[in-house]
C-alpha cells in the first residue's frame, strides 16, 4: 500500500461513492444491482455522492464539492462527445480514486464500433436513411441554437470514442461488458475495507490474469480448424471448443475472470474483458491465434478459409477498438 | 499503455522537402534478409524507401507490429519469408500465409488500402526480386499518398481534449 492509501487522507464517516455514464448503454448501473443483498450491506457503509442513473444529481452538486470529495467514482462509458468529456475531467478533480469501469470506458466498447464509421455517416444513418424514421425537414441537432430566450448550446459530438484514460488519469481499469456480479462485489469489498490504494496507474481489477480459454470448461481436442461457421447458422457440439470447430471465439486473446460465461452457454466469447496478458491490441492478438491454427498448408487453401471469416475486425475488436493501435478509421 | 497515449503526438511540420514515401519491410532471416542482401550484391538498385526489420521467421512477425508501424506514420509495410515449403522453421510461413490476407482485411476496414500492404515470397536468390517488388511497392504506395495516422489522429483531437465547452463545473 502506498502512502496515499485508501485509509490515510480519507474522510471520516461513510464512504463517499460515485457512479457516472458517459457513452454506454446503462448495463453498467444495472451491473452494480448483481450484487443483490449485498447492495444493503454497501449502503450500510457507503453514501452515494452521485449517480444519474439512480437519482437526480447536477452537475453543479458535483462542481460544488471539495477536490476529492467522491473516494470512489466508478465511470462506465467511453468519451463520445464534449459533455462526456467535461464530466470526466471534473469527476476526476472530485474523486480520489477514479474506476474506468466496464468495457466502454477501459477500452471504447460497442459504441466505438462506429470508429470505423465517420461522423457524417453516422448522422446519416440515425437522422437521415434509417428505414424507420420520417425526416423530411432533414433535422440535425445543432451545438448552437438561437431562441428568443437565448443562445441554447448542446454538447458537440466528438469525431470517435476515446476511452476515459485518454482523457484523464485513471486509477483502475474493471473489464467486463458489463463486469459480472461477483467481481463487483470483490472489488467494493477490496474499497470498502481500503485494501486497494487510492491511486494507481491504470491496474486492472476485478479480472484475473489468464485467459477466458484457461478457464473454460471446454475440451480441447488440439485440431485444427477446417471450416468457419457462424453460430446462427450452426450447432456447436456441446462440450468441445467453439475454436476448433470453426465458430470464432475470441478466449484466446481475451483476459479472464468472467469464468467463461458464454462458452459455458454454448456461446463464442466475443471478448468483453479486454485484451489478455501484455497485449494491447486484443483484436490484432486474436488474429494471430486464429493464423496458428487454420488448417491449411496451401495459400488457396488460406485464402479460402480467412474469406469465411464474416466482419473480422467488427469480431476482433468488438469490445476494444478504441484500443486498438489504429483506434478509428482514417475519413474524417 | 493508456497514459502513453496521452503524449501529444508532434505533428510534422512541413519540410521544403518533397514527401517521400516511408516503408517498413519485414523480411525473414533465412530467405527473405538474404534475397535482400543478395540484391545489394548484385549491385541492383532499388528506392531506399524501405526501412527493413529483420526477424528470425516471417511467422514471428505479430500482426500488431504492423499495425504499429501504420498507426506511428509507416505509409507502407511488407512483409517477406521464404517460399511455402522453405521456411527453416517448417511451417512458420504457414501462419504468415493465414495472417497476412486476415490482416489486410482488417487494415482495409480502418481505411488503409490494400496498395500499402504487401505481403510476398522472397528466396535467398531472388534478389532481383526483392527489388523489383521494393520498386513496385514504393510506387505503388507513392500513388495512393501520404498515409500520416499520428497526425491525423492528432488533427481529429485524439488524447488532446479540444473545444471544452465551459459549462458543468462552473455552471
Ligand atoms: S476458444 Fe472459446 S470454446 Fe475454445 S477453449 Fe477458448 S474460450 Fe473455450
Ligand atoms: S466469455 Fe467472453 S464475452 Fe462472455 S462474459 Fe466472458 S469475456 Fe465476456
Ligand atoms: S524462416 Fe523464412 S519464413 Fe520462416
Amino acid at each position: 500500500m502506498t502512502t496515499n492509501g485508501a485509509t490515510s487522507d480519507r474522510q471520516p464517516g461513510k464512504l463517499r461513492l460515485g457512479v457516472y455514464w458517459a457513452s454506454s448503454c446503462g448495463g453498467c448501473d444495472i451491473s452494480l444491482l448483481e450484487i443483490g443483498e449485498h447492495l444493503l450491506e454497501l449502503i450500510e457503509v457507503a453514501d452515494i455522492v452521485f449517480w444519474p442513473c439512480v437519482a437526480d444529481f447536477k452537475y453543479r452538486t458535483v462542481a460544488d464539492y471539495p477536490d476529492g470529495y467522491i473516494d470512489v467514482c466508478l465511470f462506465n462509458g467511453g468519451i463520445r462527445s464534449s459533455e462526456q468529456e467535461q464530466i470526466a475531467r471534473l469527476v476526476r478533480r472530485k474523486s480520489r480514486t477514479l474506476v474506468a469501469y466496464g468495457a466502454c470506458a477501459m477500452d471504447g466498447g460497442i459504441p466505438a464500433l462506429a470508429n470505423l464509421e465517420s461522423t457524417r455517416e453516422i448522422f446519416d444513418a440515425v437522422y437521415h436513411s434509417n428505414p424507420s424514421l420520417q425526416n423530411p425537414g432533414h433535422v440535425e441537432p445543432q451545438t448552437h441554437w438561437a431562441t428568443p430566450h437565448g443562445d441554447l448550446e448542446l454538447p458537440r459530438l466528438y469525431p470517435q470514442v476515446l476511452r476515459l484514460a485518454d482523457i484523464v488519469e485513471v486509477d483502475y481499469q474493471m473489464p467486463g461488458c458489463p463486469p459480472v456480479g461477483t467481481q463487483v462485489w470483490k472489488v467494493l469489498q477490496a474499497v470498502v475495507a481500503g485494501e486497494v490504494p487510492a491511486r494507481n496507474a491504470a491496474v486492472r481489477v476485478g479480472c484475473d490474469n489468464r485467459s477466458v480459454c484457461d478457464e473454460c470448461h471446454r475440451e480441447k481436442r488440439k485440431v485444427r480448424i477446417k471450416e468457419f461457421k457462424r453460430p446462427h447458422l450452426a450447432i456447436p457440439e456441446p462440450n468441445w471448443c467453439l475454436l476448433e470447430q470453426g465458430f470464432v471465439c475470441l478466449g484466446a486473446s481475451t483476459r479472464s475472470g468472467c469464468g467463461a460465461l458464454c462458452p459455458k452457454a454454448e456461446l463464442t466469447c466475443r471478448g468483453c474483458y479486454g485484451s489478455a496478458g501484455l497485449a494491447t491490441d486484443q483484436g490484432t492478438a486474436m488474429l494471430s491465434a486464429l493464423g496458428s491454427v487454420m488448417d491449411a498448408v496451401t495459400e488457396d487453401r488460406a485464402n479460402e478459409l480467412v474469406g469465411q471469416i464474416a466482419d473480422p475486425t467488427g469480431t476482433f475488436y468488438r469490445f476494444s477498438l478504441a484500443s486498438s493501435a489504429l483506434k478509428a478509421h482514417r475519413k474524417p | 499503455m493508456s497514459q502513453a497515449d496521452l503524449t501529444p503526438v508532434p505533428v510534422e511540420t512541413p519540410t521544403s522537402q518533397p514527401w517521400e514515401p516511408r516503408i517498413i519491410a519485414f523480411l525473414c532471416y533465412w530467405c527473405s534478409y538474404t534475397g535482400a542482401d543478395n540484391a545489394g550484391t548484385s549491385r541492383l538498385k532499388y528506392p531506399a524507401n524501405v526501412d527493413i526489420i529483420r526477424v528470425m521467421c516471417s511467422g514471428r512477425i505479430d500482426p500488431d507490429l504492423i499495425m504499429t508501424a501504420f498507426a506511428q506514420g509507416a505509409d507502407g509495410v511488407m512483409v517477406c519469408g521464404c517460399h511455402i515449403g522453405d521456411c527453416h522453421y517448417i511451417a512458420g510461413n504457414h501462419k504468415t500465409m493465414t495472417r497476412m490476407p486476415l490482416l489486410s482485411r482488417v487494415l482495409q476496414d480502418f481505411g488503409i488500402e490494400p496498395e500499402r500492404f504487401v505481403h510476398e515470397w522472397v528466396s535467398a536468390a531472388e534478389g532481383d526480386k526483392f527489388a523489383k517488388l521494393v520498386r513496385q511497392v514504393t510506387e505503388q504506395v507513392r500513388q495512393v499518398g501520404r498515409l500520416d495516422w499520428p497526425g491525423r489522429m492528432y488533427r481529429r483531437g485524439v488524447g488532446h481534449g479540444e473545444d471544452l465547452q465551459p459549462w458543468g463545473d462552473q455552471a
